[in-house]
């Protein structure tokens, strides 16, 4: 049920961001969603691809620090009152959600989100029990 | 060992009337032959033979950089010129270099200091020295170079840069002592496990670093890291370059070959004596130099002085690890800053290496320190609060080291400039004008 997430140390600098972007792409890994925070003098990239082994390494060598984490990934009903329903499920059970993004797929209609939670194991057991759409790495292939 | 015990370990009685009677000679010597030396001892009336006792030397006015400047390129030779064999320079970066002659019996000082300073670096003829300072006007290459010479060991002289051809040698001809600025050292250790090697894997056992600062937690990093002993040597081409003083493997501050250079203390704003033990600017007078006899120069290297035997058994002047040069001492809204502070500071922190920036730039009339470190996987986070987290801690280690808040700002990993020589540490962008 879990996915793995890989986030990347951006410098503020000119040209930066597409560098990494860059190396991706030219090892042919497809990024699926991607969010980035930023202060004014840095920024954490984060990316779910095609391949996490192969955008490792191929960052690492050129010198990105990298790192992968675990995150959720959770399909939310495309209407008004759908991520604030998922999102009251974790609240109610006081977990706590380190930050979010969403990205869109043409094999549904529905959006999909990423969290990062404090933990991650329960979050799952909540969502479950509540009979939201966790997605696998297979389901996001297929996306 | 003890290279040469006679000297090294001579008695202090015996020791300074040897020094009294060199530094007799070499006042003699200057006061006759340089006329920048007559004509400060005659401004203020002073003969040589007014120099009785060792403290008499506080009579004599000191000599400095610009002086020695002013005097380019030849002004200060004591001998004729045919009896120069060689020449070498500062690096003169910020200003006119500074020239050093050597006579064939200078050189043959040189050789015999560093001589014992690779000793004290468990140097024996049976080691090999890959010696990475610069070959040429650069004193670093040379005088290590004439001390294995000397001594019997085999010199590999290499010179700085080129690390893939450093590292390829290292393993090819076995190296067993290196001798290097500790941060091209370092960076050799990054490259070596870039490479997957182990320090096993060398046959490296110490280094002789020096030519830049650096502190004793920069010490235990390149030890565990190149699995060496590292010790510090100390040099100057203004007194004769690399072997003024070194460190043995006991590691409590380094000893000065005061038969040949006589060291002093002086607080650098009242520019009296300091005792023993007390931090100042070290002073340095060459009693034995014929080519430019240099008395009582100001390195502005700041240290304290020990006179008591070391355990080693030398009776050497020790001189402590240099904790900063007063003139690349920074001033940031009236404190005194020294970058070897910082990097004590942040060799502290897991996970940082000691590859820092520290920019000063004035805005709005307000110095700001700003420090840049590398980041790396142990810090990184994808947490953006736990990355403002590291980011206040560096600075607040920091801020306790030097009373200063400064702004740490983390950049990628081998993204700060990397050094072959002396590495730069301080970008100061502020406009005194």
């Amino acid at each position: 049920m879990k996915n793995k997430q890989i986030s990347i140390f951006i410098e503020n600098k000119e040209g930066k961001l597409k560098k990494a972007i860059e190396v991706l792409s030219k090892e042919k890994i497809n990024i699926r969603a991607l969010s980035i925070a930023d202060t004014t003098k840095f920024g954490i990239l984060r990316l779910i691809v095609s391949d996490n082994e192969k955008a490792k390494n191929i960052l690492e060598k050129n010198n990105f620090v990298v790192k992968e984490n675990e995150v959720i990934v959770v399909e939310v009903p495309d209407k008004p009152d759908g991520l604030n329903t998922i999102l009251g499920y974790l609240d109610d059970k006081n977990i706590n959600v380190e930050y979010i993004y969403a990205f869109v797929s043409k094999k549904t209609n529905e959006a999909i989100v990423v969290m990062r939670l404090e933990d991650i194991d329960n979050g799952i057991k909540v969502l479950k029990e509540n009979n939201a759409n966790i997605l696998t790495p297979e389901d996001i292939k297929e996306y | 060992m003890v290279w040469n015990e006679k000297f090294e370990c001579m008695d202090s009685e015996e020791k300074k009337k040897l020094q009294l009677r060199r530094l007799q000679e070499t006042v003699k010597k200057t006061y006759d032959n340089v006329p920048f030396y007559k004509k400060k001892f005659d401004d203020i009336g002073i003969k040589p033979k007014d120099i009785k006792s060792l403290e008499d030397i506080d009579k004599i006015p000191f000599t400095t950089k610009t002086d020695l400047q002013d005097a380019y390129p030849f002004g200060m030779f004591a001998v004729p010129e045919e009896e120069i064999i060689e020449i070498h320079t500062t690096s003169g970066t910020t200003s006119k270099p500074t020239v050093s002659g050597y006579t064939e019996k200078d050189i043959e000082i040189w050789a015999e200091v560093s001589a014992r300073a690779v000793v004290m670096a468990l140097g024996t003829k049976r080691d090999r020295i890959q010696n990475c300072y610069g070959y040429g006007l650069f004193t670093g290459g040379f005088g290590i170079h004439y001390g294995c010479h000397k001594l019997g060991a085999t010199v590999v002289p290499i010179s700085a840069g080129n690390t893939k051809r450093q590292i390829e040698v290292m393993q090819d001809f076995q190296s067993t002592i290196l001798t290097c600025t500790p941060s091209y050292a370092l960076y050799l250790a990054e490259v070596l496990e870039k490479e997957g090697l182990n320090p096993e894997e060398i046959s490296l056992k110490s280094g002789i670093l020096g030519a830049e600062m650096w502190t004793e937690e920069m010490r235990d990093e390149l030890e565990k890291r190149l699995g060496i002993v590292a010790l510090n040597i100390y040099g100057l081409t203004e007194i004769i370059g690399p072997g003024v003083a070194q460190e043995c493997q006991e590691k409590v501050g380094l000893h000065i070959s005061d038969d040949h250079f006589y060291p002093e203390i002086i607080d650098s704003k009242t520019m009296q004596p300091l005792e023993d033990g007390e931090k100042g600017e070290l002073v340095l007078t060459t009693l034995t130099r014929e080519g430019m006899p240099i008395i009582r120069f100001r390195t502005k290297d700041i240290t304290s002085l020990t006179h008591e035997t070391c355990d080693c058994g030398r009776t050497l002047a020790r001189m402590s690890r240099i904790t900063g040069r007063s003139d690349d001492m920074l001033k940031v809204r009236g404190v005194i800053v020294f970058p070897s502070q910082i990097e004590r500071a942040l060799l502290k922190i897991d996970g940082l290496t000691p590859n820092y920036q520290i920019v000063v730039t004035r805005p709005k009339n307000l110095d700001e320190l700003e420090v840049k470190v590398e980041t790396s996987k142990e810090l990184f986070s994808d947490e953006m609060r736990k990355m403002e987290a590291i980011e206040d801690n560096i600075s607040t280690i920091i801020q306790k080291e030097i009373g200063l808040r400064v702004n740490v700002t983390l950049v990628e990993p081998k993204s700060l400039p990397r050094s072959e020589g002396k590495a730069v540490r301080v970008i100061d962008e502020r406009n005194f004008e």
